[in-house]
């Protein structure tokens, strides 16, 4: 027979999004963070922490994603819960190290807060583990980044993932080689942005263009995969690969050979301008973390420097390498 | 024989001419038409499934692509799936319909500022009246939504329809269409960049005349 188990009724809720952890996960995920932080470490990105709330204004400032908790203060001032680590740490750098030489290497394990639909991994309350490498420029310092996030997966102990790399700027570039007008890349954009290439063909079916160009604009964002696809991208959208595959050329062949270049790439944070990367593993459904370059965001904090870093979900990462663990997809 | 894909196939009004589009890739679909109980069919990468579930599991990964009508993705359109191709089969209209004479949700608008409307589909039907900038209370019911304004639950009806019998039969005639529906193919946004190869190759076949 089976038993029944009498449950008295949970009366102390805790808020949609967020969750406990306990002693048995908290042991699994310190590992993780532990090998992270010693790669971290030993490539000599040095930990920060920084206040979990920030002035709305400042966070605004650096056009990341909208707040989704916010508070006063006891001045009447507007508080905001950070979406991400990347802004704070662009603040961090224009006011603690206004003058310092760079470059800048930081890297952190913290809390962001964002206003999703909760689900595993991703609730609304959720870990992540990265660095910002400040002032140095592409192809290096994107290739740099690249590295240090390859020894950190695989010192946390997953075997199998891949990189997709692509380029901010490439498809508003093919746009604007086009002249195809602002309002109109928005919602083509929109339409890449959400996944959805049947919307994409049929905006581009509206415009006045040729059946060859519209098929290059529908093409080009489709194709990704080893170097081999990298020919098929030529014209206007040549130059922003040939900044892909300068940082290819940069990179190790135990990283290289992890890398998928994704001409379709592109992040719902309107901060980065170049090259942007997803990290995917076959055991989990969405990408573990991601990151790419950000050259304009430190200039809005008063200090001009190219960076470029990734954040990595801790929660998605111990999910894949469980799935790895029982070989199965989870 | 299989794609090397796990595809995510809708039961009900989608099932056959999906089946034929697989059969035409090679699949042989013949134990799932043949075995409507059985759920999973691992040899050729099926697993079938209520067509509103369809992105539910292409989303978490649990199957790479899969096929579902529009009306499900609008009514889902939170989920983070990749939507590759309009397969064109499955046609049918989103509508807003009434009983016929005059139209009754136009009174009520007019005199009470609310229109009462019953749907299945809670979340496009909302949208599409905030869109229209008219007040609607949406009453969500689970089927037979024909009968909501037969019994003076609800004004209007927002449904899906495809040839409009069942609205006649139930003397209710169509004032707007929303939008037109067909079956879609969907990725997994992973699946889509780790098996590129795959899901390009069924791709290259389904566009194909």
């Amino acid at each position: 027979m089976k038993q029944i188990i009498d449950h008295s009724p949970v009366i102390h809720r805790i808020p949609s999004g967020t969750r406990d952890v306990l002693p048995d996960e908290m042991r699994e995920l310190r590992c993780i963070t532990e090998a992270v932080r010693g790669v971290f470490e030993l490539d000599g990105y040095g930990e920060v922490w920084t206040p979990a709330l920030e002035y709305e204004t400042v966070l605004g400032r650096g056009g990341g994603p909208a707040p989704a908790y916010r508070v006063f203060d006891d001045h009447g001032e507007v508080l905001a819960l950070r979406t991400d680590m990347t802004i704070p740490i662009a603040r961090l750098v224009a006011t603690r190290y206004p003058t310092a030489e760079p470059p800048l290497r930081f890297c952190y394990f913290a809390h962001a807060y964002r206003g999703v639909r909760p689900h595993r991994g991703q609730m609304r309350e959720f870990l992540q583990a990265g660095i910002e490498l400040v002032g140095s420029p592409a192809p290096q310092g994107t290739a740099e980044a690249l590295t240090v996030l390859c020894h950190a997966l695989s010192a946390a102990g997953l075997r199998e993932y891949s990189i997709g790399l692509g380029d901010a700027s490439l498809y508003r570039t093919l746009l604007r080689s086009f002249e195809i007008p602002d309002a109109t890349g928005d919602r083509l954009v929109a339409a890449l942005v959400g996944r959805d290439f049947v919307a994409l063909e049929f905006e581009l079916g509206r415009l006045d263009l040729d059946d060859g160009d519209a098929q290059l604009l529908l093409s080009v964002p489709q194709i990704r995969g080893g170097p081999e696809v990298l020919s098929a991208a030529k014209g206007p959208v040549a130059d922003a690969v040939d900044g892909l595959r300068r940082v290819h050329d940069l990179l190790a062949p135990e990283v290289a050979d992890r890398v998928i270049f994704d001409l379709g790439l592109v992040r719902d944070i309107g901060y980065y301008t170049g090259a942007v990367f997803e990290v995917y593993a076959p055991a989990l459904g969405e990408p573990l973390g991601g990151g790419g370059r950000y050259d304009e965001l430190l200039g809005r904090f008063g200090r001009e420097l190219p960076a470029v870093g990734f954040a990595l979900s801790i929660d998605r990462l111990h999910i894949a390498l469980t799935g790895e663990e029982k070989g199965t997809p989870t | 024989m299989s794609l090397g894909l796990t595809i995510a196939v809708p039961r009900g009004a989608l099932l056959g001419e999906t089946l034929d589009r697989l059969d035409a890739l090679g699949l042989d679909t013949a134990e799932v038409r043949s075995n409507d109980r059985k759920l999973l069919f691992g040899d050729i990468g099926v697993v079938t499934m209520r067509p509103s579930d369809v992105p539910t599991y292409v989303e978490a990964g649990a199957a790479d692509v899969g096929i579902t009508g529009k009306d499900v993705l609008t009514e889902q359109s939170e989920r983070d799936v990749y939507e590759l191709l309009d397969l064109g089969y499955g046609r049918c209209v989103m509508v807003l319909a009434t009983i016929d004479g005059p139209d009754p949700s136009a009174e009520a608008l007019r005199r009470l500022g609310v229109m009462r409307v019953a749907t299945k589909y809670y979340k496009t039907a909302g949208a599409y009246f905030e869109q229209t900038g008219r007040q609607a209370e949406i009453v969500e019911v689970k089927g037979s939504v024909e009968l909501a304004p037969l019994t003076g639950l609800v004004e209007a009806i927002v449904d899906l329809t495809a040839t409009g019998t069942t609205l006649r039969e139930n003397n209710l005639v169509i004032r707007e269409e929303l939008f037109v529906s067909t079956a879609r193919l969907i990725a997994n946004p992973v699946s889509y960049k780790l098996k590129a190869a795959a899901i390009d190759a069924m791709l290259e076949k389904l566009r194909a005349p």
